[in-house]
C-alpha cells in the first residue's frame, strides 16, 4: 500500500528510481518445511516432526488471525522456481533489490524460534535461523545483512547468541518481537539488551508475536484487520514499558528500532508519557529525564507501512516532530501491504531529506559505509 | 489559556462512593448481608490509587476521604468557578472489577441509585452516567432500563478494559438499548483488570497502567467499527472519556489505511472508519496529552479535520491542569463555543 499523492506523482518516480535506497524491513522465507534441519541437532529435528513447535497460542500451523492473503506475501512474489514467497534469493534479487537499487537490505525472518514455550527449543531454532541467514542470504548478496534472532523468553541464551555473533559482519541488528510474555522493559530480557549494546548492534522490535497474553488490553479482538492495526497499540506498550522500566537510563548507548508499527503515534506517546511523567515521577525515580528525550535519543522507526492521511503535509508535521533522521525506509518485501520505494516520498522533500529517510539514516545506524 | 464561557457542559466529573458501606442502605438484605458477613472491603481500582498524584490536584484533594467525595468541594471547585450548566458525573467506584455477575448486577443498581440519591438529587446541574454490570448482557440491559425513565441519566458508562473488546456481539444489546433511550455510551479510561492491563502483558507501574489508557481507547475504537457496532446502530453516539486526544489523527491514519486494504473481511463496515468517527465518536477533553505549544496544538487539531470531536471536561478531581487552565492554549473563541457548548449538547440528547 502507498500513499496517495494528489500531485507530482509522475515527477517523483523517476527521481527516486536512480537513487540507492535501504531496506530496512525484509522477510526471507525458508523453501521447504525441512530447510533448518541441516543446521539443527537430530534432537530437534526429531521433536519438531513429533511435537511441533508449542507455541504461545493455540494454532499447530499458520497464524491465529488468518492472514489476507497466503503467508502474508504480494501473490506476485512466488519465485518461478517454486516456494512460498521470499524464499529465493535469486528471485528477491530481481524483482526486489536490482530494480529499486537495494543498496543495503536488513533481513528479519519471522515464524523462527521466538513465541515457544520450550525454551531449549527456541534457541536452538534461533541459532539455526541465524546459521542459515549466512548461508542462504547474507554470504551470496553482500547487499544483504542479517538480524541475530534471538530466543526471546531466556535472556541469558539470547545474550550468549548475541555474544557468539558479535563482530562478524554478516550480522546488523539483533531481532525481537513487540508481543512476549512480558512487556519489554522487563528485567527478564535485559541480559538481552546489555550483550546488544555490548556488542554495538541495535535492538530492533518487530511488529507481531506471542506471548500469552490476550492481544489488546480488553481481551482477544475478532478479526485479522485488528490485529493488523493492533501492531502499533502494542508497539507503544512496548515502548512504554522500555522508557518506564529504565532499560534506557541503564543503557545509554543502546539504540532501538521500532519496525513495520508504524510511527504516526511516536509523538502523541512521547507527549502523553511526559505529561504523566511529571505527575508520577516519583514512582520511577529510575527515568531521571522526561521520557521523550530517551525517545528521541535512541529510538528509530521503519516506515512501512506509512500512516496514510488525507493531506500529505499531516505526515510531514508527525516526521518533523519526530526527526527526518530517525525515519528508516523499509518495503516490508514480500509482504503484501509493501511500500513502493517510488511512491512513499512526493516531491518536494528537501534532497537531504529524503537521502536520510531512504538510505543515510540507515547506514548511519547500521554501520555500513 | 483560551478563555472559558459561562453555561458549558463539564462532560466528565468523578463523584467518589466514600466506602462500599456507604452502598449498605441501596443494597437488598441478602447483599447487605454478604458485605458484612464476608467483611467484604472498599472497592478502590488500582486505575486510580488514592493517594496517587493523577487521582486528585492538589488544591481539590480534601484533607480526609477521597478526593470527589464531597458536592460542596466539587460545587466549590468546579460547577462555581467554571459557571457551568451542566456536569455529567462518572462514578469511577470499582464495582466492575468483581467476578461474579449477581455481585456486580447489585453493586451497580446501588451505585447509581446512590448517585441519584446523595448527588443528582442535590444539585440541579448534575447529570448521571448509568454503571452497568457489563459481564452479564441481560443485567446490564436491565440496568440501563431501571435507570432510563430518570432523564437525568444521559449515558451508559464502561470501562476501556473490560472483559472482552467492546465491539462484540454478545454486547450489542447494551448498544440496542442506549440508542433506543438516547443514551450515548461513555468508554471511559480505566480496567477491570480482568485482563493483563497491556496488550503486551502486566507493566510494573501505576504511570505504565496510566498512559496504556490511550492504546486500549485505539483497540476499543478498532473493534466497535470492524465488528459494525455503527452500521447496526447508525444513531448510537460513544464518548471516549479520559482518554486523550493527540493519538486521534495519526490512530485513524492507520486504521483507514488497513480498512482499505482488508476490507473485505468486514464487508458490513459500509463506511470509511474517519466517517464514522465524524458522525459516532467524541473525545473528552482532558488530558489534553500534547505540548504546550499553541502551534503544535493548532496543526493537531487540524489534524482531526473536524470540531465537532472534542467535549469540554475537567476530569475533576483528577490532577489534568491548574488553576482554571482547562482549555489549552491556541484554541479559538468559536473551537471554545463548540467544545464547551455546542458539541456537548450535539452528543447528548437529554441534555436539552
Amino acid at each position: 500500500m502507498n500513499i496517495q499523492f494528489r500531485e507530482n506523482q509522475e515527477a517523483a518516480s523517476p527521481l527516486t528510481v536512480k537513487t540507492a535506497i535501504a531496506d530496512c524491513d525484509i522477510h526471507p522465507a525458508r523453501a521447504t518445511r525441512t530447510e533448518l534441519y541441516p543446521y539443527l541437532a537430530k534432537r530437534w529435528q526429531h521433536h519438531l516432526e513429533i511435537y511441533g513447535v508449542h507455541a504461545y497460542q493455540g494454532m499447530m500451523e499458520g497464524p491465529p488471525y488468518p492472514k489476507a492473503q497466503p503467508n502474508a506475501s504480494r501473490r506476485d512474489a512466488y519465485p518461478p522456481e517454486g516456494g512460498p514467497q521470499g524464499s529465493s534469493l535469486a528471485f528477491m534479487q530481481k524483482q526486489l533489490l536490482d530494480p529499486n537499487n537495494v543498496q543495503l537490505g536488513v533481513l528479519n525472518p519471522l515464524n523462527t524460534g521466538q513465541g515457544i514455550r520450550n525454551h531449549e527449543l527456541s534457541a536452538a531454532l534461533c541459532s539455526a535461523i541465524n546459521d542459515w541467514q549466512i548461508d542462504k542470504w547474507t554470504s551470496k548478496d553482500k547487499r544483504l545483512k542479517a538480524s541475530i534472532v534471538v530466543g526471546n523468553e531466556d535472556g541469558l541464551s539470547a545474550a550468549a547468541e548475541i555474544r557468539e555473533r558479535a563482530g562478524d559482519k554478516n550480522f546488523v541488528q539483533v531481532l525481537l518481537l513487540s508481543r512476549n510474555v512480558e512487556p519489554l522493559g522487563q528485567r527478564r530480557y535485559w541480559p538481552i539488551y546489555q550483550a546488544a549494546e555490548e556488542a554495538g548492534l541495535p535492538v530492533g522490535v518487530h511488529a507481531f508475536g506471542f506471548g500469552g497474553n490476550p492481544i489488546t488490553p480488553s481481551g482477544w479482538p475478532s478479526y485479522y484487520i485488528e490485529e493488523m492495526v493492533g501492531h502499533s497499540q502494542c508497539q507503544q506498550s512496548a515502548l512504554a514499558s522500555l522508557v518506564l522500566e529504565g532499560v534506557f537510563e541503564r543503557f545509554p548507548k543502546l539504540k532501538m528500532v521500532m519496525i513495520e508499527a508504524g510511527f504516526g503515534w511516536a509523538p502523541s506517546l512521547a507527549w502523553r508519557l511526559d505529561k504523566a511523567w511529571q505527575r508520577l515521577r516519583s514512582e520511577v525515580p529510575h527515568v531521571k529525564r522526561p521520557p521523550s528525550e530517551y525517545i528521541r535519543e535512541q529510538v528509530w522507526w521503519t516506515t512501512q507501512p506509512m500512516e496514510d492521511p488525507e493531506r500529505r503535509e499531516d505526515l510531514f508535521d508527525v516526521i518533523k516532530w519526530i526527526g527526518w533522521d530517525r525515519l528508516l525506509f523499509a518495503t516490508d518485501y514480500p509482504h503484501w501491504d509493501y511500500d513502493e520505494p517510488s511512491r512513499v516520498l512526493p516531491a518536494g522533500v528537501s534532497e537531504a531529506n529524503r537521502e536520510a529517510f531512504y538510505l543515510g539514516n540507515a547506514k548511519k545506524l547500521y554501520g555500513i559505509n | 489559556m483560551a478563555s472559558l464561557i459561562a453555561g458549558g457542559i463539564d462532560c466528565d466529573v468523578h463523584p467518589a462512593v466514600p466506602h462500599l458501606t456507604s452502598l449498605l442502605p441501596y443494597l437488598n438484605d441478602y447483599w447487605r448481608d454478604q458485605v458484612t458477613t464476608r467483611g467484604m472491603v472498599d472497592l478502590v481500582s488500582q486505575s486510580y490509587p488514592k493517594s496517587s498524584p493523577i487521582t486528585a490536584r492538589p488544591d481539590w484533594r480534601p484533607e480526609s476521604g477521597k478526593p470527589g467525595e464531597s458536592l460542596e468541594a466539587m460545587q466549590r471547585h468546579v460547577l462555581d468557578p467554571f459557571q457551568l450548566k451542566h456536569a455529567i458525573c462518572n462514578p469511577l467506584y470499582g464495582v466492575q472489577m468483581v467476578f461474579s455477575e449477581d455481585m456486580q448486577a447489585a453493586f451497580c443498581r446501588a451505585l447509581n441509585d446512590w448517585l441519584v440519591k446523595e448527588w443528582l438529587d442535590r444539585d440541579s446541574r448534575l447529570r448521571g452516567s448509568i454503571v452497568i454490570p457489563t459481564q452479564s448482557v441481560e443485567k446490564a440491559v436491565a440496568e440501563i432500563e431501571h435507570c432510563a425513565p430518570d432523564r437525568r441519566f444521559v449515558q451508559v458508562l464502561m470501562l476501556v478494559m473490560g472483559d472482552t473488546p467492546l465491539g462484540k456481539r454478545a454486547l450489542w444489546p447494551i448498544y440496542e438499548a442506549a440508542e433506543r433511550l438516547d443514551l450515548p455510551i461513555g468508554i471511559h479510561a480505566g480496567s477491570a483488570y480482568h485482563n493483563p492491563p497491556t496488550a503486551v502483558g502486566w507493566g510494573s507501574y501505576h504511570i505504565e497502567d496510566y498512559v496504556g489508557q490511550a492504546q486500549a481507547f485505539q483497540a476499543q475504537l478498532t473493534s466497535l467499527i470492524v465488528e459494525g457496532v455503527f452500521a447496526k446502530y447508525p444513531r448510537l453516539k460513544m464518548v471516549m472519556l479520559e482518554s486523550g486526544v493527540s493519538w486521534i489523527a495519526p490512530y485513524l491514519w492507520r486504521l483507514h489505511k488497513f480498512w482499505r486494504g482488508v476490507r473485505m473481511e468486514t464487508p458490513w463496515v459500509d463506511r470509511a472508519p474517519l466517517e464514522l468517527v465524524r458522525s459516532n465518536i467524541r473525545f473528552s477533553l482532558q488530558p489534553f496529552d500534547a505540548p504546550p505549544e499553541p502551534e503544535t496544538l493548532i496543526r493537531l487539531f487540524e489534524h482531526m479535520q473536524s470540531d465537532e470531536l472534542v467535549l469540554f471536561s475537567t476530569d475533576y478531581p483528577h490532577w489534568q491542569f491548574d488553576d482554571q487552565d482547562a482549555l489549552p492554549e491556541g484554541l479559538s473563541p468559536d473551537l471554545v463555543r463548540k467544545i464547551m457548548i455546542d458539541n456537548p449538547y450535539a452528543t447528548y440528547p437529554r441534555l436539552t
